[in-house]
């Protein structure tokens, strides 16, 4: 536990370190603030539908960018070296790496809060979808920042994990969107709806926190994270 | 303190190391010699459990490479070939975090930050960002790193790489010292570096050991040959003749001669007495010659790595 911490703490400084932190929370401010008050006083209502309903497409590109240099730096600039052959495991590595870029996300997502602020102020929001999307959008991200950390560590090409892990979290976001459910044979359709992230994202920000969906996200994350345990052990046996 | 026992490792088709097998007691210190890509990094890589041997066994300090890698990996420092640094974190902050890491106890964290910065000569940049630092200094970090936990084994692979004359002697008398009370393992494909620093060298050509001794025993392995280099005043076909009469002289060879002078090669037994010098100097005065210059060519490692390296390609 201890290790875990200490390499969560060296990736998440990591962060501040180079100016990507600062602009990614600001473009992120700036185009989850733009999007929302642009259609918020037309429409009148006080909830953050909206907002949420575009959090999945956001986080798609902004995730990766979160998650590429996690272990592709490592590999480019060899350090990958140093921290495997310090008195630590690939899983502390993994979880600390996770921990890092989740918390890391989550400090952006906790700097949306002024929209929720706006809403209560100027209206009188219903608190269940509220807190439920920000519970679901916390999941949903880790689940995206796991399979980012999976895409960066099969290459040692940041942008190839970029892409990757968009290509990755585009699938796993459509799969379940009614376009792909009305063209696929029915058996499969209910399979396709429980496999894609926004389904689940969905149902939790009605603000019914349902432990399948729990379930289905901590699923994904182990799923993607043990893919990534594993890339990184098979470098070992190569 | 490390036992290796019939190590072989592949890349695909590629056999990186093959069937390697030696002992390194404690306090020795030990050089990899060999041209590149010989698998001195790949042996190295295993001992620190960076990588799964294909077969065989390897045990540091009594704890198994496959088995026990934490318990390893706790024993060695290591600095990898082209020693990787994180380029955007401070001199400090990284010493800190490795000690984090290897679970130094709290209260002795800063004093032993402290002692690999005087002892690495880093005080001057105690300030700076890594990616600030000069190649030397980077290296003398990578070092840093390596002695944070006063670990019982050292393995350094190559060292003084892409140092300047003067850095590499530091480096070297650091190593040296470091060597008095610990287990060190260094690589190289630079000869005089190994000869000048360790007590043992393991020659390493195409992922096996091809020679092993201290630098003095595999000097005299090469077939020993004893060579001297003279320069005489007289006239030539007699001094070239004279020499010849020598006991356990093999060969003269005239190499060139100025204003009266000539040059010979003159190429001795491996039986020759180790004064063949000296008879040479009597035969010279005796014959009233004059002598200009006389000197022994001894073997130096270079010859025996050369002969070693290359002998299975021929």
């Amino acid at each position: 536990m201890n290790q875990i911490l200490t390499v969560f703490r060296k990736e998440f400084r990591s962060f501040f370190s180079s100016p990507v932190a600062y602009i990614f929370i600001i473009s992120f401010l700036v185009v989850t603030n733009w999007l929302f008050f642009r259609t918020f006083f037309i429409m009148g209502q006080a909830s953050l539908r909206n907002f949420f309903g575009l959090l999945p497409w956001i986080f798609l590109f902004l995730a990766p960018v979160i998650t590429m240099r996690a272990w592709a730096e490592e590999k480019k600039l060899g350090t990958i070296e140093v921290l495997m052959t310090l008195p630590l495991s690939t899983a502390e590595i993994v979880l600390g790496k996770f921990l890092a870029c989740v918390t890391f996300l989550i400090v952006a997502l906790c700097l949306t809060g002024t929209l929720p602020l706006t809403v209560m102020i100027l209206g009188d929001p219903d608190p269940g979808p509220l807190w439920g999307g920000y519970v679901g959008a916390c999941l949903l991200g880790a689940a995206y920042v796991a399979i980012g950390l999976f895409a960066s560590g099969i290459t040692e090409n940041q942008i190839v994990s970029f892409i990757v892990a968009i290509v990755i979290c585009f699938a796993f976001l459509i799969v379940g969107e009614n376009i792909v459910l009305y063209s696929v044979p029915p058996a499969l359709g209910s399979v396709c709806a429980y496999l894609g992230l926004g389904t689940h994202f969905e149902s939790i920000g009605r603000g019914v926190i349902d432990s399948r969906d729990i379930l289905y996200y901590v699923s994904m994350i182990v799923f993607f994270l043990a893919l990534n345990y594993l890339t990184i052990e098979s470098r070992r046996w190569k | 303190m490390i036992e290796v026992e019939r190590l072989s490792k592949s890349y695909g088709t590629t056999k990186a190391v093959q069937d390697i097998s030696f002992t390194i007691a404690q306090g020795e210190v030990v050089g990899f010699l060999g041209p590149n890509g010989a698998g001195k990094s790949t042996t190295m890589r295993m001992l620190t459990c960076y990588l799964c041997p294909d077969s065989g066994t390897a045990r540091i300090a009594g704890f198994d490479i496959t088995q026990q890698p934490r318990e390893v990996k706790k024993r060695i420092g290591y600095l990898p070939e082209n020693n990787p640094l994180y380029m955007d974190m401070g001199v400090v902050e990284y010493l800190r975090f490795i000690a984090a890491i290897r679970n130094l106890p709290s209260d002795s964290v800063k004093p032993n930050i402290q002692r690999v910065i005087e002892v690495c000569g880093l005080e001057a940049v105690v300030a700076k960002d890594i990616g600030e630092l000069s190649k030397g200094y980077r290296q003398r970090l990578g070092l840093a790193q390596a002695l944070l936990h006063d670990p019982d084994v050292l393995i350094l692979d190559e060292p003084t790489i892409g140092l300047d004359p003067h850095q590499i002697i530091e480096i070297r008398n650091l190593i040296k010292n470091i060597g008095r009370h610990k287990t060190v393992i260094l690589s190289s494909h630079i000869l005089p570096e190994v000869s000048a620093t360790c007590d043992r060298v393991l020659i390493i050509n195409r992922g096996v050991i091809v020679g092993s001794g201290t630098p003095a025993e595999l000097a005299a392995l090469s077939r020993g040959k004893q060579t001297i280099l003279v320069t005489v005043k007289g006239p030539h076909a007699e001094v070239a003749a004279g020499l010849r009469t020598l006991t356990s002289v093999v060969d003269v060879v005239p190499l060139e001669t100025e204003d009266g002078y000539g040059r010979f090669e003159l190429i001795c037994s491996a039986d020759a007495p180790s004064d063949m010098a000296e008879q040479v100097f009597f035969l010279v005065s005796r014959s009233g010659w004059s002598l200009s210059e006389l000197y022994r060519k001894t073997v130096n490692l270079e010859d025996v790595f050369l002969d070693l390296t290359t002998r299975e390609e021929t």
